[in-house]
């Protein structure tokens, strides 16, 4: 089963409030929000066209994908918008340790096996990642 | 035989009892002396005029052929000087001399100068008739040093009215409470902060002893000693009932002309009317006491004595742009047996009060929000029992059914209190004369045409009752924020609201949506002139960064290049960076600039400084660019130097936003080579003039532009987009481009309240785009200084994952 580990990755304050930053993580490029009250961490492409979630713009628990506007829970990675999309993005636990944001991500090694987040099972994201993602 | 009644005064007393006059049987050849060489207005507006937003002939209440119509003979500035009851004639100063059997004395009132030295300076003005605003129109100009006397209703009016002309202006009030006539403390210190907050200052407790200046205005001076500077003052320190006349026909005379509930003086033949009156110890000072005894005395002086004048409860609004007051009825804590019920906001300046007394309301206040005024003017008025209401007094619960309000009124309620216009006159005139509009019913039954109060409450019943009434279709702007954008923009204007974050909070679900978050953020820039607290998470990614973010994340810079003209030397510094940072493609626009596509974020602030150039705002909803053709410099057809206009043009507007994006073009013949006539703003130059056309579009929707006004000079042109820009910005939804604002708006509408509108109105615009001009700057300077530390920055991680 995958090993988790988790990552010290910036302190809090070069993330303001209500707004996104990506992260290269061993690859993984991943974005981190901060509502305030707590973080959130999901991959950082969107499943749409790969926009960078990072920029969006947040609503509530979402965020918007500044280039089509796909909106993507950033609780549980899943696309809201369009509604009948089942795809989504990986989410992350996050945690703020002495003002240190860490985010959990699988170990490298379990990279490939490993998808931290499905959606209901099937495969999220087929014909709708980045080419890299998807390739044969 | 007809008898001959004789009217003094033309004001809105005098001619308001005429006109009940003439709803009895004919009885009278009617004449009325008015010594102002106006026709009959509406006085309450003088404080519009003032603020521009009525032009001077907008506030007529009637023309001359209303006096045409009705036989009225009128004698316009003439002043009656004398009265001899016992022959029963007038005298005017003209040397005319009238016989009358009735006489109607509606002299009003004259403005009160409270004891000071240097009253008869030049440069000190009253505020009471339409030559005095006319006046101070002329006096005032943005920039003079302007102090306003006197802290209640007109002193305030006038102060709000002269800063929307621009001045600098200071208010002194001899108390310590602003209005203290119809505020207690509290409410005086709410309105005390919010027309500071509009930019009034106000000194209080200030005893003015003389005007300063040698011939001419030039300070004030007060009994403690100090003093501030002034280019002209106005007096509006309170009024004087005009009793002269009165006197000089024996009548009895205190404060006022003595009458009793039939609206009669000590001597048969002679009436009096309005503010030059006395009731029961009451003399009233505002409008709608005139219209109540102007009623009753139609019917005593006509021979239909019966109904009788019982007094009004002095009720106050003070509606000037950007602050609501009412007062009505004794606010005062201190009789007996009175409860008062407080809610207070000072962070939306809200501030309610009501006073009741053995159960029923004994009077209200309300600063920052009159919204239910009619309801408390409703239960002052009938005396409700409030006793079963005491937890709603200040919050109704939420009405399910919207018609209710106007269907639980009686029908004898009167809406319309400047005109005493009933609810069942309404709804029988809607059903009579058929009509749907409000416009109509206002020609008919007059109601809302005086202080306008009741315009909500006329519409719902319309709504109500008229079959074919149509309310505009308004869209709220999201599900987030449940108001229509052009009420919203009403409401934060009253409003202490400076960022996107308190509008949600107050007036949204206080989360906001990608769709309403930039709209207010572009709506609280606009409607403080870039002195708000900007929230960039509110904000779409370009506008965080500054550049055009690209379908594979990179942004493309455009620099500004002004009209389109660079240099050897710019294009040098340009093709260096495109060198230096590898820029994957480097090409020309449509708009005449040049585009540096695929840079990298983190790139921004080094190429950016590395090419010296100001932001081109290729990536916001803003002043894009002027493009322009060669005009006379080297063209062989050019007619007007359209290159030299559109680079003033670009640089008078640049670094602004807008509602949506704004493309400009100006070109030097009608060949038009550089499309001015599907731009949003076009300059298009003519042998000896200039068109400047508005509302053009060559995108998604192609339209030709409208002509706003066709004028002699450069800087006319360049004045007339301007002005058309600030309109624009501040009466356009969100995302909504100039050839569907023109086209909402109609372009007659444009022209009316842009170019052709009255020069109050115009400087008010232009003041605003100064305003938000001066603040404004070049977006890309936050290359050497970020709004956050990591706002171009990549995070790294801080310690790396073992591979």
């Amino acid at each position: 089963m995958s090993n988790k580990q988790w990552v010290r990755i910036t302190p809090v304050q070069n993330i303001p409030l209500r707004e996104g930053r990506s992260v290269n993580i061993s690859g993984r490029d991943i974005a981190i929000f901060n509502l305030g009250d707590r973080l959130f961490a999901v991959d950082g492409r969107c499943p749409h066209k790969g926009g960078p979630l990072a920029e969006g713009i947040v609503t509530g628990n979402t965020v918007v994908c500044p280039l089509h506007a796909w909106k993507i829970d950033l609780e549980t990675g899943s696309v809201t918008r369009p509604e009948a999309e089942p795809a989504c993005v990986a989410a992350y636990r996050t945690r703020i340790e002495s003002g240190i944001v860490l985010v959990e991500v699988p170990e490298p090694s379990a990279k490939d096996q490993d998808n931290p987040h499905f959606c209901g099972g099937q495969n999220p994201a087929s014909g709708h990642f980045p080419a890299s993602n998807t390739a044969p | 035989m007809m008898q001959k009644l004789v009217v003094v005064g033309n004001g809105m007393a005098g001619v308001a009892c005429v006109e009940q006059i003439l709803k009895h049987a004919p009885k009278f050849e009617i004449t009325i002396f008015g010594d102002e060489t106006h026709v009959n207005y509406n006085r309450i507006l003088l404080s519009a005029v003032l603020a521009g937003e009525k032009a001077a002939d907008e506030i007529h209440l009637n023309g001359l052929d209303w006096y045409e119509k009705h036989g009225i003979a009128l004698r316009l500035g003439v002043r009656i000087t004398e009265v001899d009851a016992e022959r029963k004639t007038v005298t005017g100063d003209d040397g005319s001399l009238t016989p009358f059997d009735k006489l109607l004395i509606a002299t009003g009132s004259t403005p009160l100068i409270p004891p000071m030295d240097g009253v008869k300076k030049e440069g000190v003005f009253v505020f009471r008739n339409l030559d005095d605003t006319r006046a101070l129109l002329d006096c005032a100009a943005p920039g003079k040093k302007a102090v306003v006397i006197g802290g209640g209703l007109l002193g305030l009016e006038a102060a709000r009215g002269l800063q929307v002309q621009g001045c600098d202006v200071t208010v002194v009030h001899l108390m310590d409470t602003l209005m203290e006539r119809q505020l207690d403390f509290v409410g005086g210190s709410y309105l005390k902060a919010k027309m500071e907050c509009l930019g009034v200052k106000v000194l209080m407790e200030r005893n003015t002893t003389a005007i300063l200046g040698n011939g001419k205005a030039e300070g004030v001076a007060f009994k403690d000693g100090s003093s501030v500077e002034a280019d002209f003052v106005v007096i509006a320190a309170g009024i004087r009932p005009n009793v002269e006349l009165g006197r000089k026909a024996g009548l009895q005379v205190n404060r006022g002309i003595v009458v009793n509930d039939y609206l009669e003086t000590s001597n048969p033949d002679i009436f009096a009317v309005g503010e030059c009156v006395e009731h029961n110890g009451t003399c009233y000072g505002l409008v709608a006491p005139l219209f109540e005894q102007g009623k009753v005395l139609a019917a005593t002086i006509t021979g239909n004595r019966g109904p009788v004048y019982g007094g009004t409860i002095q009720a106050a609004k003070l509606k000037i742009m950007g602050v609501d007051v009412f007062s009505a009825g004794n606010f005062s804590e201190k009789a007996p047996g009175t409860d008062a019920v407080r809610y207070e906001d000072p962070a939306l300046g809200i501030y309610k009060k009501l006073t009741v007394r053995d159960g029923k309301l004994a009077g209200v206040i309300l600063v920052g929000d009159t919204s239910d005024s009619h309801r408390y003017m409703d239960w002052l008025r009938s005396q409700t029992d409030l006793t079963a209401m005491r937890r709603q007094l200040l919050f109704p619960g939420p009405a399910n059914d919207a018609g209710l309000d106007v269907a639980e009124m009686a029908d004898s309620k009167v809406v319309c209190g400047c005109n005493g216009v009933t609810k069942g006159a309404i709804i029988q005139a809607v059903h009579e004369k058929g009509i749907s509009t409000l416009a109509q019913l206002k020609d008919c039954t007059r109601a809302s045409t005086g202080c306008g109060s009741c315009t909500e409450v006329c519409q719902q019943l319309l709504k109500a009752v008229a079959p074919e009434f149509q309310e505009e279709a308004k869209k709220n702007l999201c599900k987030c924020v449940l108001f229509p954008e052009d009420k919203l923009r009403e409401i934060l204007r009253s409003q202490r609201l400076r960022s996107v974050q308190e509008v949600l909070e107050i007036y949204g679900n206080g989360v906001g949506c990608e769709i309403c978050k930039p709209a207010l953020s572009y709506m609280v820039d606009m409607l403080w002139c870039g002195d708000h607290d900007e929230d960039r998470s509110a904000r779409f990614i370009n506008d965080r960064v500054h550049a055009n973010i690209q379908k594979d994340g990179t942004f493309s810079v455009v620099p500004r290049i002004r009209g389109g003209v660079t240099s050897a030397k710019e294009l040098r510094r340009i093709a260096d960076v495109a060198e230096k940072y590898k820029v994957p493609m480097v090409k020309i626009t449509g708009s005449q600039r040049i585009d540096l596509l695929g840079v990298k974020k983190a790139d921004l602030p080094q190429i950016w400084a590395d090419l010296g150039m100001p932001s081109g705002q290729a990536y916001t909803k803003g002043v894009r660019m002027v493009k322009t053709c060669v005009g006379t410099d080297f063209c062989r057809f050019g007619v007007q130097d359209s290159t030299k206009a559109g680079i003033e043009l670009e640089r008078r507007l640049e670094h602004l936003y807008t509602p949506h994006k704004l493309k400009m073009g100006s070109v030097g013949c009608p060949r038009n080579c550089a499309e001015a006539t599907v731009k949003d703003i076009g300059l298009v130059g003519q042998e000896g003039s200039w068109q400047v056309v508005v509302g053009g579009a060559a995108g998604k929707k192609v339209r030709k532009a409208d002509l706003l006004i066709t004028v002699e000079s450069m800087e006319e042109a360049l004045q007339a987009a301007t002005l058309f820009f600030q309109y624009y910005r501040e009466n356009a939804n969100y995302l909504e481009r100039t050839y569907d604002f023109v086209e909402r708006k109609g372009i007659e509408t444009v022209r009316r309240e842009t170019v052709y509108a009255p020069l109050a109105i115009q400087q008010g615009l232009r003041e605003r785009l100064r305003k938000s001009k001066r603040i404004s700057r070049d977006a890309w300077l936050e290359g050497d200084a970020p709004r956050h530390p990591t706002q171009f920055v990549q995070i790294e991680p801080l310690e790396k994952v073992q591979a």
